[in-house]
């Protein structure tokens, strides 16, 4: 096994920690906020590559506007998720809120097969995005490293955003005590469309990503990523956002050198491999890695 | 300035205000006492919106000439920005934030940047110590320094009327003492106040009119000397014999 080989590897895993990253912060930036997961999460992905292939491969839309309306996209079914499912539940138990975004979910992957049928379709990058880069023994594609500097520069903003901004402190104060931010004038519906808005746009243009990355999609493409994210999220300790990016590059990583330096006989076992590390995190840091303790946010 | 009449509320099924009425006039400080249960901090929630109730209404104006609103149907960001500001029971500060940020969400409404700028010189002032350490989490600071935070966070709004649920709560004498001195100091500068406090004693000593409730109604209320000389209270909450 050369070093080659080995570094070749670490791009991959990093591509697709940069992947899983992105969707694991709306994961965590909504559980944050509602102490909800958001089980419609994965579909939003789904839909982000469905406007992807629309605008891209049918209307013909150049890509990087194309990038901008995937995240628009994601945004906007963000806020008709929290409209539709978790507003109306607002007080009601976690497990009824719980049950409505699986419903969601359901309803989104059902859609998606009534409108789009089931028959996965080609999904191709433009060929300037195909262009093969050859760094030493390394290679990769353009939209690879587009993939990870643009999955960087939108979780700086976002970090930024959430710490340095009048909404990023409002977003933080309501998520730490809904009744306190109200009595601060805070108004926690705003704030909390806002956080669907966010955590969703990163996941409708991780579509994009996902469906150039793996060439096709179909409407039930979002609930494996959506499901590993979520992984991703526990480890790093759902709620935190810096947390869930540090679990989506672990898991990303670890899952491609799983597959790539041991023998191919194992690599079917990878989402086993990736279930597995879940349950052994939760045994042994039940918080995850940078999770706040759970009595303490209660 | 502010006049409840005949509120009803529920928290879920529990019937917890069975009717209360009570008045606060501009530039007093009115304390509400009572035993645990008896409907205090339920009915500083419902003035300030966290909770609507059934039946009655909360008048409220700003200015003596002004028209007065019904604001017990109105949303709590928006009874913030008429001017009434409510520090919660427990303080409330947010313990993952800066007390720098727990000040500045305190004036989350405003858009005056610079009267917000000289607020927090003058809360400042007020408590030295939240100016020393402002990249501080607010959540590793003692419970005196905490309340002194949420305190200031309240006033960072510019209340007219501020609501304050049991500042007393779990601090040493010394710092209730300071806490109390502060609100009459912060009394004298304009601000009214609506008191929830457990310490009766204190409680009467700071304000000029007091509420008695038991179990959701009003059964006493008076000036603060009247109500420290009757023997009913006397005898269930000041300790006398």
């Amino acid at each position: 096994m050369s070093g080659g080989y080995v570094a070749q590897q670490l791009i991959n895993g990093l591509i697709l920690g940069s992947m899983y990253a992105l969707v694991a912060i709306g994961f965590s930036m909504i559980y944050g906020i509602i102490r909800l997961i958001n089980f419609a999460h994965g579909d939003v992905v789904m839909i982000g590559a469905f406007v992807t292939l629309g605008l891209a491969q049918v209307v013909g839309v150049p890509f990087p506007l194309v990038a901008v309306a995937a995240l628009a996209t994601g945004a906007a079914m963000g806020i008709i998720i929290e409209r539709g499912a978790f507003r109306p539940m607002r007080g009601a138990p976690q497990v009824t809120g719980f049950i409505a975004s699986l419903a969601v979910s359901i309803m989104l992957q059902n859609l998606g097969i009534l409108i789009l049928t089931g028959q996965p379709r080609n999904f191709a990058f433009p060929d300037y995005l195909q262009k093969v880069i050859r760094v030493g023994a390394v290679s990769f594609r353009v939209i690879d490293l587009c993939i990870m500097l643009s999955a960087l520069v939108l979780m700086c903003g976002l970090i930024f955003l959430v710490q340095k901004t009048r909404l990023g402190m409002a977003m933080r104060a309501t998520a730490e005590n809904l009744d306190v931010a109200r009595l601060m004038g805070i108004n926690i519906n705003r704030t909390i469309m806002a956080t669907f808005a966010l955590g969703s746009c990163l996941a409708g243009i991780s579509g994009l990503m996902w469906g150039g990355k793996f060439g096709q999609i179909d409407p039930l493409l979002g609930f494996v990523p959506g499901l590993k994210s979520f992984v991703a999220a526990v480890i790093g300790g759902v709620g935190s956002i810096p947390g869930a990016i540090l679990g989506g590059y672990i898991l990303g990583l670890s899952e491609v050198l799983f597959v790539g330096l041991l023998p191919p006989i194992y690599s079917a076992y990878r989402d086993a491999f990736v279930f597995s590390t879940l349950i052994l995190i939760l045994l042994l840091m039940p918080n995850g890695l940078l999770g706040k303790r759970m009595e303490e946010r209660a | 300035m502010l006049s409840i009449e005949d509120i009803h509320v529920y928290r879920g099924r529990t019937y917890v205000l069975k009717g209360i009425s009570l008045r606060v006039e501009y530039g007093q400080i009115v304390a509400l006492l009572g035993a645990n249960g008896a409907g205090k901090t339920t009915t500083l929630r419902t003035i300030s919106g966290l909770l609507r109730p059934n039946e009655g209404r909360i008048l409220y104006r700003t200015e003596p000439n002004r028209k007065k609103i019904d604001i017990s149907r109105i949303a709590p960001e928006e009874i913030v920005r008429m001017g009434i500001s409510h520090c919660p029971e427990g303080r409330g500060v947010f313990s993952e934030l800066s007390v720098k940020e727990n000040l500045m969400v305190g004036a989350y409404l405003r858009n005056d940047k610079p009267a917000v700028l000289k607020d927090y010189d003058r809360v400042c002032e007020m408590f030295p110590i939240l100016k020393k350490r402002p990249n501080q989490a607010a959540g590793s600071m003692s419970g005196g320094e905490q309340m002194m935070l949420a305190l200031g966070r309240s006033l960072m709004s510019h209340p007219k009327l501020l609501i304050l649920d049991e500042p007393s709560l779990g601090l040493a004498p010394n710092l209730v003492d300071m806490i109390f001195d502060m609100l009459a100091r912060i009394n004298t500068e304009g601000v009214t106040m609506l008191l929830v406090e457990q310490n009766a004693v204190m409680g009467l000593h700071l304000a000029h009119r007091a509420y008695v409730l038991e179990i959701g109604r009003v059964i006493l209320s008076g000036t603060s000397k009247d109500l420290a000389c009757d023997e009913a209270v006397q005898k269930a909450y000041l300790g006398g014999r």
